[in-house]
């Protein structure tokens, strides 16, 4: 572990927000290139960890099943009509091993619904993994924390 | 608000539902009394989640906070989780391991069987202060609940003249349970959703297979559970609880039902999943069941999703949303890919799931538009009127009037025509 330069922190902290604005944007589509193949993405509720009974709400452990989630929603579920807004910050980088490096970031997600009612979501922490692929810095690891355990109605959109 | 003793019910076999059931605050408050504190079992818990001699839980009945614990001897005991003193929420944490429980505001100390052991300064100091000579402790103890557990499963009741937990159960809800509870099981977490509709919604929608191949398009185009699947109900003595179960893969489709499914657009045969691996389906029990769900009167559900085992608990939170709380769970002695594969599986149910978040969508557009309308009915005709009996047809809303009929008689509605309960039959 070392100093991290501020080259790729801007990098990993673009990576951060470009993926929040990607779901907020409604271009779910494009939410999987976010991910190298081979990842993990999970929702966990904190308290869950807590109490060491570590039981995701969702469970992704390559793209293919992030491309299908985004399919699913597409096609084949009805959930709540909303738009998304998440906020990002407080990110933080360290070099993990050569080239992996872990960051941490706090979350705030609003969604509005079809009143243009905007009501609080969730909050959480991301605990990621980022690698650099070609250039591009992209998530081997996701991992949200979700404060909000008592999920407002349904998580459908990814958080 | 009415006081929930008015309520017209026009059809005798229940297949009008009145819509105020559905947000008049004075019905819930009468639910609070009649149902859930009335004369039947309420889930609490799983004896896995408290194991240990000192762990407890907090849950509930109805919205009354309810703590379970397991004594020094191993007993489990329940109890309101209210001080006896003064009020005061006596546990706080959802989960913990303890030897007594002591309230925060005056260090008030009770056994884990709810008895008052400790009151600080009961004799006061120097002879100053301290409770009259006529106060005994043992008078101030916890309000307690009956405890009965089948299978490692804990239901709590208020009633003391309460049946027996087995003749509540009653046979098919046994069997169902003696098969999900055959060895022993290891906790993997829970989950929590504020669904923003009434309590019975949920209740209702499980009793109710008729949507389930229709709302639920992920199972359809999966096969999970189509209308064609071979399956069925089975129900106890007095209609209020439902065994609903599907064999997997065992469509047998006329090629012209098969058109016809999907010119309904229930079952599209163009999308595929790029990784399958989570609708792989093993057949662990032996009774070829994708789906076996398991809805007991009046709070809590027991499902097989495919390989997911989990228990559902609706918690009331007043008449416009409830709290559905999951306890997910495996079998202790699980190979590592079939602990793999419930873990990949969890993403068809709970809070994000496939086949679950669409039921809190339907209970929302419920809750929405149901207003302040008196005379308005929903209607429950599907797989026929008249006598409640198990369907032959995964087509049928005949168990949703089980659970109203059952509903009726403890909150003591008469419905229009409908013979008087006899009171043998409970």
């Amino acid at each position: 572990m070392g100093h991290v330069n501020s080259d790729i922190v801007d990098r990993i902290v673009d990576l951060e927000h470009d993926y929040a604005h990607c779901i907020d944007d409604d271009r779910l589509e494009g939410w999987p290139d976010f991910f190298v193949e081979d990842c993990l993405y999970q929702i966990i509720p904190r308290e869950n960890l807590i109490r060491k009974t570590p039981l995701p709400i969702i469970y992704c452990d390559n793209k293919n099943m992030l491309r299908d989630r985004v399919v699913i929603l597409r096609k084949a579920l009805i959930y709540n009509i909303h738009y998304d807004r998440h906020v990002v910050g407080n990110v933080r980088v360290r070099e993990e091993d050569a080239g992996i490096f872990e960051v941490w970031a706090s979350f705030i997600a609003l969604q509005t619904d079809t009143e243009g009612e905007t009501s609080f979501f969730a909050s959480g922490k991301y605990e990621d993994k980022v690698v650099f692929v070609d250039g591009d810095a992209k998530f081997k690891h996701k991992i949200v924390i979700l404060d909000t355990a008592a999920v407002p109605n349904m998580i459908s959109t990814p958080l | 608000m009415s006081d929930g003793t008015d309520l017209r019910w026009p059809a005798a076999d229940f297949s009008r539902v009145p819509y105020p059931v559905f947000n008049d605050p004075g019905i819930y408050a009468r639910e609070q009394e009649r149902v859930f504190q009335g004369p039947i079992w309420c889930y609490l818990a799983l004896e896995a989640e408290i194991p240990e001699i000192g762990d407890f839980k907090s849950t509930f009945i109805g919205d009354t906070p309810v703590v379970v614990n397991r004594n020094n001897d191993g007993v489990i005991h329940a109890f309101v989780n209210r001080c006896a003193h003064r009020g005061t929420m006596l546990v706080r944490e959802p989960f913990g391991t303890t030897q007594d429980h002591t309230c925060i505001y005056h260090h008030w100390c009770y056994d884990l069987a709810g008895n008052l052991i400790g009151v600080p300064f009961e004799r006061g100091i120097r002879g100053k202060g301290g409770m009259p000579e006529t106060f005994d402790k043992r008078n101030h103890g916890l309000q307690t609940l009956n405890v009965a557990t089948y299978r490692g499963v804990i239901f709590g009741s208020f009633s003391h003249e309460v049946e027996s937990l087995e003749s509540f159960l009653d046979k098919p809800n046994m069997e169902y349970l003696d098969t999900m509870f055959n060895r022993p099981i290891e906790i993997l977490g829970h989950w929590r959703q504020r669904i923003p509709g009434n309590w019975k919604f949920y209740f209702e929608n499980l009793m109710d297979s008729y949507h389930a191949g229709l709302l639920h398009q992920f199972q359809t185009t999966f096969g999970i559970m189509r209308t064609t699947q071979r399956g069925g109900s089975k129900m106890d003595r007095l209609k209020r609880h439902r065994v609903l179960f599907t064999v997997y893969d065992s469509d047998d489709l006329e090629a012209s039902d098969e058109q016809l499914l999907k010119n309904l657009g229930v079952y599209d045969d163009t999308l595929s999943l790029a990784d399958p691996s989570m609708i792989e389906f093993r057949d662990e029990v032996g009774d070829g069941c994708a789906i076996m769900m398991m809805a007991l009167f009046p709070s809590v559900i027991f499902q097989r999703l495919s390989n997911t085992l989990a228990t559902r608990q609706i918690r009331p939170r007043g008449p416009n949303e409830f709290e559905l709380n999951w306890t997910c769970f495996a079998y202790a002695d699980d190979d590592e890919s079939l602990r793999k594969l419930r873990l990949k599986q969890v993403n068809m149910i709970g809070p994000a799931g496939y086949v679950s978040i669409e039921d809190g969508e339907a209970g929302a557009l419920i809750q929405r538009v149901i207003g302040r309308e008196r005379d308005r009915y929903s209607v429950i005709e599907m797989g026929g009127l008249g006598p409640i009996e198990d369907p032959d047809s995964p087509l049928t809303e005949v168990p949703v009037r089980g659970f109203w009929r059952y509903y009726c008689h403890l909150m003591g509605y008469q419905a229009e025509g409908a013979p008087a309960w006899v009171p043998g039959e409970a």
